[in-house]
C-alpha cells in the first residue's frame, strides 16, 4: 500500500474546509483551502433518453445550469462545482454526454465571467462496464466508449474527473442482501482493489494527459445500497456500517494511482481518504434527501470540502426548479459552515454535527472523527489492501462494540447478535489473496463473476 | 408437535436439512402433498414473511428460510405433480430494458415463492417483447415490471403497450413496482397493480391470481 502513515493524524485536525492536499482549479476554485463550496448535482425528470428525446434534454441541462448559477450569484456564492453524473445513455453512446459536459462548461466559463464566480464541472461517467452481466471488467466491449467520454469530457473542459466504478459489485449485491461478510470482503478487499488499480491508471493517464484533475472514487454502489437496505431495515445496520468500513481500502486506490481529488460525494469513506491521503473530499448528508434516505445526515457535512445534493429531479417545486431549490439549502448550509471557520468556531460546530448523529446509527457512529482516525490508523498499518480491508472492519465493530458497551449508541436488540455473526465470519478469512482466493472460488457462481476479469 | 408444525418451525429456523427430512417423513407417512406445502411450507413461509413485514427479521433471515423451503418443494414436487397440484400462480418477473438493477426484484421473487407462487424470473435489461414472450409461453397470471431509475421506469408502459398490441392485455395482470415508481405513475401507464415493496407485491400478487383463478 503507498500511504503507510496518516495524512491526519489527530482528529481536530479533520474538520470540513481545509484539507492537508487542497487542489486548485484552472479557474482558481482551491477545494479544502480554508472554505467549504457547494456541489450541485442535478438529474433528468422522468422521461426516456433517446434520440427523440435529446433536444429536450439539452434544453433541460442549459436551462437548469443557467438558473443553477445565476442563483448562486444571488446568493453570493463565491465557488461551485457542477456534477455531471451521466445516465446510461450518455455514456453508451458519448457524443451526448460529450455534447451536454460543452453546454455545462460553457455556463460555467459565461456565467464565472459575468459574475465573478468560480464554477467548475465534475464529470462523472456512469459505469457501463457493469450494463452486462456478467460484467467483463477489463475486456468490456462498453469500456472503450466510457473511456472516451473521459478524455473527450476532458477535453470539452469537465475540471474534475470522478466515477462510481463497479467492479466487485456483481458479487456484492449478493453477499449484502445475505449479510455474508466474507462476499463482503473479498467483492471489495480484492475484486474491487484490483479493479480500482486497472481503471485508475486509465481515468488518471486521461486527466494528466488533459491536464485536468482526477477526482475520485465512490464505493457507492456498495456501501450506499447498505445504507439504503438498511433504511430498509432489510439488513442490520451494523452490518451497513462495516459494510462502509470494507469499502476503504477500494476507494483509497484511487488516491494510490494518481488521483488528487476532490473525492465524489456520495462516497461516505471519503471522510478515511482525507485523513489517509489528505486529499479534498465532497460529502453529502441532510441536504442529499432529496435522493436518498441516510442516517448520517449531520456527521456527514464535518470534515467536506464540497457540500453536496447528490442529485436532484430537474422538476418545479413551489419555490422553484428543484435544483435551484437544492443549490439554495447547499448555499446556506455552507454559509454557515464558513462563518463557522471565520469566528473560529470550527471545531464546536463540527462536534455539534457529529454529536447529533453518533447515538442514533453505526454508521454515524464511525463517521465520527475519532473513529475515523482509529479506523484509518488500522488501515495505513496493514501492509496490504485485503488486511487493511480486514482491519477497518475489525476496527469498525470494535468501535460499534464499545459504544454499545457504554451506553454511547442505540442498538435495536435484534442487531446485537450479528455483531457477534460477522466477527466469528471474519475471524474464517486469512489474511492472505491467494489463500482467500483459493477458499471463495468453490463458493462464486462463474455464470455471475469472472475471475479472469480481475487478473485472477 | 405435529410433523407439519415442525417442518413450519424447521423452516422459519432455516434448518433445509433438517425441512428436507421431514418433508420425506410426511410424504412417508402418506399425508397428503397438498397439505404438506400449504400447513407445512407454505405456513412457514408465511410466518417468516409476516415478521419481515413487521421488521422483525431481515433478508438473510428470509433468505435462508426461503432456502429450506426450496430444499422441502424439491422433495415434495415430484408428489405435488401426481396428485395433479398446480402452483397458485405464475409470475413473469424482470427488470425493464435499460435498468440493470436487481436486488428489489430479486426480493420480490423471493417474497412470491413463498407465497407458493411460480415466478419465472427473466433477469435485468428485459425488452418487452420478452416480457410478453415469457408470459404467454408459460400461460403466466402476472406480469411484474422493476426499474429503479426516473429514465427507466417509462419502459414499463412500453411492456404495457406491447402486450396490447398484440391484444393481450385482458389476458395478463400487470404490475409496477420500485424506488422512483408511485401509484399515480401505476395509473398514468395503465398497470393493474402498484406495490410500494417487495411483501406488498407478493401479498398483492397471490390475491391477483386467487383473484383470477376465481373467475
Amino acid at each position: 500500500m503507498r500511504f503507510t502513515e496518516l495524512a491526519i493524524d489527530d482528529s481536530t485536525g479533520l474538520i470540513f474546509g481545509t484539507a492537508p492536499r487542497p487542489v486548485t482549479s484552472g479557474r482558481g476554485l482551491t477545494v479544502g483551502g480554508g472554505q467549504v463550496y457547494p456541489e450541485l448535482n442535478f438529474t433528468l425528470p422522468t422521461m426516456e433518453v433517446n434520440a427523440r428525446t435529446y433536444p429536450e434534454i439539452k434544453e433541460i441541462y442549459r436551462n437548469t445550469v443557467d438558473d443553477v448559477l445565476t442563483r448562486a450569484a444571488a446568493l453570493h456564492v463565491e465557488g461551485i462545482v457542477v456534477e455531471f453524473e451521466t445516465l446510461l445513455e450518455m455514456t453508451l453512446e458519448p457524443a451526448y454526454g460529450i455534447e451536454l459536459t460543452e453546454v455545462l462548461v460553457e455556463a460555467c466559463e459565461r456565467l464565472s465571467a459575468r459574475y465573478g464566480m468560480k464554477a467548475e464541472v465534475r464529470l462523472t461517467p456512469n459505469d457501463t462496464r457493469d450494463y452486462e452481466r456478467p460484467p467483463r471488467m477489463r475486456n468490456s466491449p462498453y469500456l472503450e466508449n466510457m473511456l472516451r467520454l473521459f478524455d473527450e469530457g476532458a477535453k470539452a473542459g469537465a475540471t474534475f474527473l470522478s466515477i462510481e466504478s463497479t467492479g466487485g459489485k456483481e458479487l456484492h449485491d449478493e453477499a449484502l442482501v445475505n449479510c455474508d461478510i466474507q462476499g463482503v470482503v473479498f467483492a471489495l478487499g480484492v475484486l474491487g482493489v484490483r479493479d480500482m488499480r486497472f481503471l485508475w491508471d486509465h481515468i488518471t493517464k486521461i486527466a494528466n494527459d488533459r491536464g485536468v484533475i482526477a477526482g475520485g472514487d465512490t464505493a457507492c454502489g456498495f456501501a450506499n445500497t447498505a445504507m439504503v437496505l438498511a433504511e430498509k431495515q432489510y439488513i442490520p445496520r451494523v452490518f451497513a456500517a462495516v459494510d462502509r468500513a470494507a469499502s476503504i481500502p477500494r476507494s483509497l486506490v484511487a488516491y494510490e494511482r494518481g488521483a488528487r481529488g476532490p473525492d465524489k460525494d456520495c462516497g461516505y469513506e471519503g471522510v478515511f481518504l482525507k485523513a489517509i491521503a489528505g486529499v479534498p473530499i465532497s460529502m453529502e448528508g441532510k441536504t442529499a434527501a432529496c435522493a436518498h434516505a441516510s442516517p448520517v445526515g449531520n456527521v456527514s457535512m464535518a470534515a467536506c470540502d464540497l457540500w453536496s445534493n447528490e442529485s436532484v429531479q430537474a422538476v418545479h417545486l413551489l419555490g422553484g426548479p428543484a435544483p435551484v431549490v437544492s443549490l439554495e439549502q447547499l448555499a446556506y448550509d455552507v454559509r454557515l459552515l464558513n462563518e463557522s471557520i471565520r469566528t473560529r468556531q470550527s471545531l464546536l460546530l463540527r462536534d455539534m454535527l457529529v454529536g447529533s448523529d453518533i447515538p442514533h446509527d453505526p454508521q454515524a457512529l464511525i463517521l465520527a472523527p475519532d473513529s475515523v482516525i482509529r479506523i484509518a490508523r488500522a488501515v495505513v498499518a496493514a501492509g496490504d489492501h485485503l488486511t487493511a480491508t480486514l482491519a477497518a472492519v475489525g476496527t469498525a465493530l470494535e468501535i460499534i462494540e464499545e459504544a454499545v458497551h457504554d451506553q454511547r449508541l442505540r442498538m435495536d436488540p435484534r442487531e446485537e447478535a450479528w455483531v457477534t455473526m460477522i466477527r466469528e465470519q471474519l475471524a474464517q478469512i486469512p489474511h492472505n489473496e491467494d489463500l482467500f482466493v483459493e477458499m471463495m472460488q468453490g463458493r462464486i457462481d462463474s455464470g455471475k463473476v469472472l475471475l479472469e476479469e480481475y487478473g485472477l | 408437535m405435529s410433523l407439519l408444525t415442525e417442518i413450519s418451525e424447521m423452516l422459519q429456523r432455516g434448518k433445509a436439512a433438517e425441512v428436507k427430512n421431514l418433508v420425506q417423513n410426511a410424504i412417508d407417512e402418506g399425508t397428503d402433498p397438498r397439505v404438506i406445502l400449504e400447513e407445512g411450507l407454505l405456513h412457514g413461509m408465511g410466518v417468516i414473511g409476516e415478521k419481515f413485514k413487521n421488521n422483525e427479521v431481515y433478508v438473510p433471515e428470509v433468505l435462508i428460510a426461503a432456502r429450506a423451503m426450496n430444499a422441502g418443494s424439491e422433495i415434495l414436487k415430484p408428489h405435488l405433480a401426481d396428485a395433479g397440484v398446480e402452483a397458485s400462480g405464475t409470475v413473469i418477473l424482470g427488470t425493464v430494458k435499460g435498468d440493470l438493477h436487481d436486488i428489489g426484484k430479486n426480493l420480490v421473487r423471493m417474497m412470491m415463492e413463498g407465497k407458493g407462487l411460480e415466478v419465472i424470473d427473466l433477469g435485468v435489461d428485459v425488452p418487452p417483447e420478452k416480457f410478453l414472450e415469457a408470459a404467454l409461453e408459460r400461460n403466466a397470471d402476472i406480469i411484474a415490471c422493476s426499474a429503479l431509475l426516473t429514465t427507466t421506469m417509462t419502459e414499463m408502459k412500453n411492456v404495457i403497450e406491447t402486450v396490447a398490441g398484440e391484444g393481450q392485455r385482458d389476458r395478463f395482470r400487470i404490475m409496477v413496482g420500485g424506488a422512483p415508481v408511485t401509484e399515480s405513475f401505476c395509473k398514468s401507464v395503465g398497470a393493474d397493480l402498484y406495490a410500494p415493496d417487495a411483501s406488498s407485491a407478493a401479498d398483492a400478487a397471490a390475491a391477483l391470481c386467487r383473484e383470477k383463478r376465481a373467475g
